[in-house]
């Protein structure tokens, strides 16, 4: 406890973009997590991993505050979005959403056009401007390496792509609304290895812009994409270090456990 | 020591072959359905070669009878159509097994009765003679005869064996039939619109005799431009009163002369007939053409005879608007009130209590509905409704009695059940990943349900309005109570303002086939139109699911999701 505590102070980040400071969250009775502190670097790859259960979805979903869709959660403790905790009661969770976009593991395009799925967070704000959607539909397909794909179907259903460019699909529909954050629960793991490379190329360009976070299972992806790393065991933050030195030398025994296969 | 037989390997595999386990189940499973399907087509094949044969062109035979013969007819022969042949019931034990015949011998005017029965045993010859007539007539159903001779205004007589009878009569009853629709365009929409306008006269006087203080009478001065306007309007009435009485009187210039099969001959005129047709001289073709033209003329006429002659387009249509008004009426209460259930409530004991109330009220007899369609909707809510906007027309009711739209309510109401269930499948079927996917872009659950959730549950939620239309357009028993007649004398759409009109009776192809078949004068004559009035019953609610079964399959198509 102690040697983890020293991990995560003495990981100074500059100007963080996410700060999570003394998190629990609770199902009913039940901590899932217990005591998160750690501070999340701008325009950087952060990863979360940990075996199955140990709670990394659950904090992942805790940063756009979809875990208020389940019943019995509650919260203590402060995550700060530039500053501003956006775990109160008064925060617009709407307008967070389109801050912190999402993209889940399953991928869900929605049963209409490629050009509406990409859109739907700018119709869903009002935007009716055609030249804006365009150049919004463009860009973002350009931005998630699908648009040389689709360029010449966008009015065709989203559901006839692949798993892969439906993922894609809904990366490009994430960052359509230019937000700030990009969470990614899992991204790849309903996919083949060609189409998860594309996607891990694509975390690789997508860091320039935006800040991502992307949960993961597979601890090879998150030592290729990531900048930072974060350990999660049994619903703790075990360790939080810059990539390179926790994969190479971690500081506690535990994670060297998990890297090396001993378990999880 | 006994072999236990399922360790032995040679004897039976050689001797008989094994069944596989179960396959009495599966002989079973498909036989239940066979005898289901069979019993489906049975019905189905029984309604169309009735219904169809309704419209038919019979041949008409001439029989002979034996002097002795038993039926009960003056003379010795009789003309008509072959109804039925059955075994007739034996009152005494001395006689074989015989046959009678069922003959529809037509002039009811003449003989008192439009069927015979006939003993096989007394038919001595038949023939078909060529120049038998059969003429549909408006009253007294059908006339069965040789014609003799065109009886003219003026005295000109045309006898039958002329060159020129035939195309004289044939002009003769085209020139009637126009006429007829002239007087009821006349009478129906000329004279119509004048009396609607005179009854809004009336109306506007009434209410300010209502609005003097008790005790004084209007002043002449407000009453006299409605007076003159009344007048007005009876100068015209007078006019077109005249039109149509000259023209009825244009319709009995001309008589036909003609002979029955039992030698009597008798005299019709002209302006009663609505159709003739000589059938032992049609060819297959023609015989074909005429049954088209019949389906065609039963589509559009309206019914005679207290419903047993004619056609039934009035049922069809007030069928048709029901059935429409219903679902517009079922499907935003039906799928608000699902997506409040599922969407919105808290899920507890409260929302369980309200789902079971509702599958249970899918389960109330269809008369309950009826009953509390009448006390609820016309007495209470029409009701008010007239005190409230149609005092002026009191203690005559306008929505406080039967009408369409209390009929259409009514029918909502006992097929909303099936809507909230089929919508609330069809909203749980929607995958969460969909909804989670629309919630982090940033939409609120409105929107969602909106943009994401309601087109992807549409295929589902059509299905719950086919069903709804299929109990609904079928049901009778509660629209006896609220709105349905035998014979309602207008259209619920018309082109007289407001156009459509929520609080007239209308006529249902269901009440009509229940009116037929047990409220008639003459169960006999009305037998085909139960028939046809069936069939075409199935053919409109066929028609109905099979639009709504395709518009969602093109749903389906494009959202492409779910298990509806």
């Amino acid at each position: 406890m102690e040697e983890r505590l020293k991990t995560v102070e003495a990981l100074k980040i500059a100007d963080p973009i996410l700060e999570i400071e003394h998190f629990h969250l609770y199902y009913g009775a039940k901590e899932a997590l217990h005591d998160i502190s750690l501070a999340i670097p701008r325009k950087q790859v952060t990863a979360f991993i940990g075996p199955s259960g140990c709670g990394k979805s659950t904090l992942l979903r805790s940063f756009n505050r979809m875990n208020d869709l389940v019943e019995g959660v509650w919260t203590t403790g402060a995550i700060k979005l530039d500053g501003e905790d956006i775990n109160t009661l008064d925060i617009d969770v709407i307008h967070l959403r389109r801050r912190v976009g999402m993209v889940f593991q399953k991928y869900n395009p929605f049963p209409k056009s490629i050009y509406e799925n990409v859109i739907y967070g700018l119709r869903i704000v009002g935007v009716k401007n055609r030249t804006v959607l365009d150049a919004a539909v463009e860009r973002s397909l350009r931005a998630a390496a699908l648009w040389d794909e689709v360029k010449d179907r966008l009015r065709e259903s989203a559901l006839r792509l692949s798993g892969g460019q439906m993922q894609r699909l809904c990366i490009a529909r994430a960052i359509a609304v230019q937000p700030d954050i990009i969470l990614m629960d899992e991204p790849c793991s309903a996919l083949d290895p060609i189409a998860t490379s594309h996607i891990e190329d694509l975390i690789d360009e997508l860091k320039q812009e935006y800040t991502v976070i992307i949960v993961t299972h597979n601890m090879q992806q998150a030592a290729r994409v990531s900048d930072y790393t974060a350990f999660l065991y049994l619903g703790s933050l075990i360790e939080y270090d810059e990539t390179n030195k926790m994969f190479t030398t971690p500081s506690i025994k535990q994670t060297q456990d998990y890297i090396t296969g001993r378990f999880g | 020591m006994i072999k236990a037989p399922y360790l032995s390997t040679t004897t039976r595999s050689t001797q008989h072959r094994r069944g596989t386990p179960g396959e009495p189940w599966v002989w079973l499973t498909a036989m239940g359905l066979t005898i289901g399907l069979l019993m489906v087509a049975y019905l189905v094949g029984l309604i169309l070669v009735e219904g169809l044969a309704a419209f038919w062109p019979k041949r008409i035979a001439q029989i002979e009878l034996r002097e002795d013969h038993r039926a009960h007819l003056a003379g010795r022969f009789l003309a008509g159509k072959l109804v039925k042949i059955q075994a007739k019931a034996l009152q005494n034990q001395d006689t074989a097994a015989q046959a009678e015949w069922q003959i529809m011998v037509g002039n009811k005017d003449a003989y008192g009765f439009g069927f015979l029965y006939i003993d096989e045993a007394d038919v001595v010859a038949w023939q078909y003679p060529r120049d038998l007539m059969v003429i549909e007539r408006l009253e007294y159903g059908e006339a069965i005869g040789i014609p003799l001779a065109l009886s003219l205004h003026g005295g000109t007589i045309i006898p039958a064996t002329a060159a020129e009878f035939t195309p004289r009569f044939q002009s003769l009853v085209a020139d009637v039939n126009q006429r007829r629709q002239v007087i009821r365009r006349l009478e129906k929409h000329d004279i119509g619109r004048i009396n609607h306008r005179m009854e809004d006269l009336r109306l506007q006087q009434r209410l300010l005799e209502q609005a003097q203080p008790p005790g004084s009478a209007v002043p002449d001065a407000t009453l006299a431009p409605i007076q003159r306007a009344m007048t007005t309007l009876q100068a015209e009435y007078e006019v077109l009163a005249q039109q149509a009485r000259t023209l009825r009187l244009q319709q009995e210039e001309h008589r036909l002369l003609y002979r029955l099969a039992t030698g009597e001959e008798r005299q019709l005129i002209l302006g009663q007939i609505v159709q003739y047709t000589l059938p032992n001289q049609l060819t297959t073709l023609q015989r074909l053409g005429l049954f088209l033209h019949n389906m065609w003329r039963f589509w559009v006429e309206e019914p005679r005879e207290a419903n047993t002659e004619g056609g039934v387009f009035p049922a069809i249509f007030g069928t048709l608007v029901m059935t429409l008004l219903m679902s517009v009426a079922v499907t935003p209460f039906g799928v608000l009130a699902a997506l409040y259930l599922r969407e919105y409530a808290q899920q507890g004991l409260a929302v369980r209590t309200v789902r079971i109330a509702v599958n249970n009220l899918a389960g109330v007899p269809s008369i309950v509905f009826g009953v509390f369609g009448l006390g609820f909707f016309v007495y209470l809510v029409g009701g008010t409704i007239d005190q409230l906007f149609f005092s002026a027309t009191l203690p005559t009711p306008t929505f406080g009695t039967g009408g369409i739209l209390w009929a259409a309510s009514t029918l909502a109401l006992m097929t909303v059940p099936v809507v909230i269930v089929a919508t609330e499948e069809a909203l749980a079927a929607v995958p969460r990943g969909m909804r989670e996917g629309s919630l982090a872009c940033g939409a609120s659950k409105w929107q969602t349900i909106q943009r994401v959730v309601l087109p992807a549950a549409a295929p589902g939620i059509l299905t719950g309005l086919i069903l709804a239309m299929a109990r609904g357009a079928g049901e009778v028993a509660p629209l006896m109570l609220v709105g349905v007649v035998k014979l309602a004398p207008t259209l619920p759409l018309d082109n007289l303002f407001p156009f459509v009109h929520l609080d007239r009776k209308f006529m249902h192809l269901g009440f009509h086939i229940y009116d037929l078949g047990f409220q008639s004068p003459d169960a006999d004559a009305a037998r085909p139109m139960v028939f046809a009035t069936t069939l075409l019953l199935i053919a409109l609610i066929v028609l109905l699911n099979v639009t709504a079964i395709f518009v969602r399959d093109r749903l389906r198509k494009k959202y492409a999701t779910g298990a509806f």
